[in-house]
């Protein structure tokens, strides 16, 4: 029982940091019907910022936080601004493509910059932030992965649910020329979408490098497990990218615990295949609302 | 230019993706706090005209190539959608195309997309004296609220942003005659108390011309006629082709087959 109880604390703990990950891809394919392949490289690039702030330039680690978040919230603008804006009105499919020619040239460049090492963050959470649950200790890096996560997605939950700008956001997303007509700044939205991917995206990366390390490779993939997650929560959903990433990582944990560590791998992918089989919108996914 | 011309169309002509021509040199003009009514039956280019005032025509891979549009003043032909709109220009598309995934409170929100950060209390409150319906289905989405429902939606949508001009597209497509006679009452209304200037592009000739000041007729992308709504409503032709008023179940005679090659003019 105790086995299945840190199971389930350490599945929850990856469930949360995938809908994390997942929200950024979220964001992307909701405002401009962009599927970003580029996705697990933008992970890799937040958790190098971090890296390069708190190890190089051993910053307090407060301020090298946040100043990933500003980072990376301006590399995502930049990048809509360089590679993306040039191509709206193009047919999505180019679109798509050019994620994948950047997701090849981000990894070059962090090859290029940090070589393929594993690095590590300096020891900064504090040991006090483990608590004690009955026989069942929950570590550090898991607490922090819980606060993070559910902190961004409550933070982001809320801004699209109540934020003006958040709304207009929904509006391109469900109405592109009705959003345009009512003078809704539409590339200033996509713009906004991809800062904030890039984001919550360098969150789940620092995450993912405090419990595993640094190493682009070992990021870059976690970039394909979001495909997994959104596709089974509903590729427009938010929610469902919240209740697909803690599936996913239940499923994932619990194999690896009570079966084999080495289809641990394998699980997410398992449940795609059968997902497009049995519900292609996903769980939460939008079947069109259709008045008869 | 007389001072209470707010826009004004200059010999306009407009195409798609470079070999389509929908519009071919249309001139018109809209006095500030009037009923502009712009009459014809599918494709004469309305829909295409109120776009061009819009910017919406960029979107489309659509282009005014000669002509100018005047708005207070200022040419807006080359502007885009996102200016357009903070100039208080609001187009309210044809089709009643709601943010079906929005309630429809939030739909109203999307409204204060060009004065974002203002408060917009005031403007809600006013959009719900309007359309009073909307009040009971504020939370409901959009998606699912009836037809009535949501032509009211969309012009509410559009009142939210406070503007001059309104160009509304065909707001009586699909709605039952008592629903067509409130929509056009609440026009009315908005005209003549917030002194907002509407442009109303209507296949519903009567009704359009019992509300408005002014009335175009287009055809082929072109104007045909023009005059005051009233003295339009007596003119034999718009009268025989748009309100099927004229006399009918007379003897035929020469003069109705003269009428028909009229006629085909028209349609």
């Amino acid at each position: 029982m105790e086995f299945f109880f840190q199971l389930l604390i350490q599945g929850l703990s990856v469930g949360f940091l995938y809908a994390l990950a997942a929200l950024g891809f979220v964001m992307i394919f909701k405002s401009s019907s962009v599927l970003n392949f580029a996705h697990g490289d933008l992970l890799a690039m937040g958790a190098f910022f971090f890296l390069v702030f708190s190890l190089w330039w051993k910053l307090p680690i407060p301020i090298a936080f946040l100043m990933t978040l500003v980072g990376s919230f301006a590399m995502g603008f930049i990048i809509e601004r360089l590679f993306l804006r040039p191509l709206i009105g193009e047919s999505l499919i180019l679109v798509i493509m050019l994620t994948v020619g950047l997701a090849s040239m981000f990894k070059g460049l962090m090859l290029f910059i940090f070589g393929g090492n594993l690095f590590a963050y300096p020891e900064f959470l504090p040991q006090n932030l483990s608590i004690q649950l009955g026989n069942i200790l929950i570590p550090p890096v898991y607490m922090a992965t819980f606060i993070i996560s559910i902190l961004f997605l409550l933070l982001f939950g809320l801004f699209f649910k109540y934020s003006s700008q958040g709304i207009y956001m929904r509006s391109v997303a469900d109405n592109q020329s009705a959003a345009l007509s009512l003078g809704v700044h539409v590339r200033r939205v996509f713009a906004l979408s991809w800062a904030i991917a890039a984001l919550v995206c360098a969150m789940s990366g620092i995450i993912l490098g405090i419990i595993s390390g640094v190493n682009v490779h070992s990021i870059s993939i976690i970039g394909l497990k979001v495909f997994p997650v959104v596709i089974l929560g509903g590729l427009e959903s938010i929610g469902g990218a919240i209740i697909g990433g803690i599936i996913i990582g239940l499923l994932e944990t619990f194999t690896g615990g009570y079966i084999s560590t080495s289809l641990r791998e394998v699980v997410p992918y398992i449940v795609l295949v059968l997902i497009l089989l049995v519900k292609p919108y996903g769980l939460f996914g939008l079947v069109e609302i259709e008045r008869v | 230019m007389e001072d209470n011309i707010l826009l004004q169309l200059n010999n306009i002509s407009v195409i798609y993706s470079d070999v389509i021509q929908v519009l071919k040199g249309v001139s018109l003009v809209v006095r500030k706090k009037q009923i502009v009514s712009l009459l014809g039956s599918n494709g004469a280019g309305k829909t295409t005209t109120l776009k061009a005032i819009s910017g919406l025509l960029k979107p489309e891979n659509g282009k005014v190539t000669e002509g100018n549009i005047v708005y207070e003043g200022h040419g807006i032909h080359n502007s885009s959608p996102e200016q357009i709109t903070r100039l208080g220009i609001i187009q309210v598309m044809e089709g009643r195309q709601p943010f079906k995934l929005l309630t429809v409170e939030e739909n109203l929100r999307v409204g204060t997309a060009t004065r974002w950060g203002k408060p917009y209390k005031k403007d809600l409150e006013l959009v719900y004296h309007y359309f009073q319906p909307l009040v009971a289905r504020k939370h409901r989405l959009a998606g699912f609220c009836s037809g009535g429902e949501l032509q009211m939606l969309v012009m509410g949508r559009a009142l939210m942003a406070q503007p001059k001009l309104l160009l509304l597209d065909e707001p009586s497509l699909g709605l039952a005659p008592f629903l067509v006679r409130e929509i056009f009452e609440i026009v009315k209304r908005i005209n003549e108390e917030q002194a907002t200037t509407i442009m109303l592009v209507e296949q519903n000739a009567n009704m359009a011309l019992q509300i408005a000041h002014y009335g175009y007729v287009m055809e082929n992308g072109k104007i045909m006629m023009e005059d005051e709504a009233n003295r339009l409503r007596e003119n034999p032709d718009v009268k025989e082709f748009y309100l099927g008023t004229a006399s009918s179940g007379a003897l035929k005679s020469y003069k109705d087959v003269k009428a028909y090659k009229r006629r085909k003019r028209w349609l």
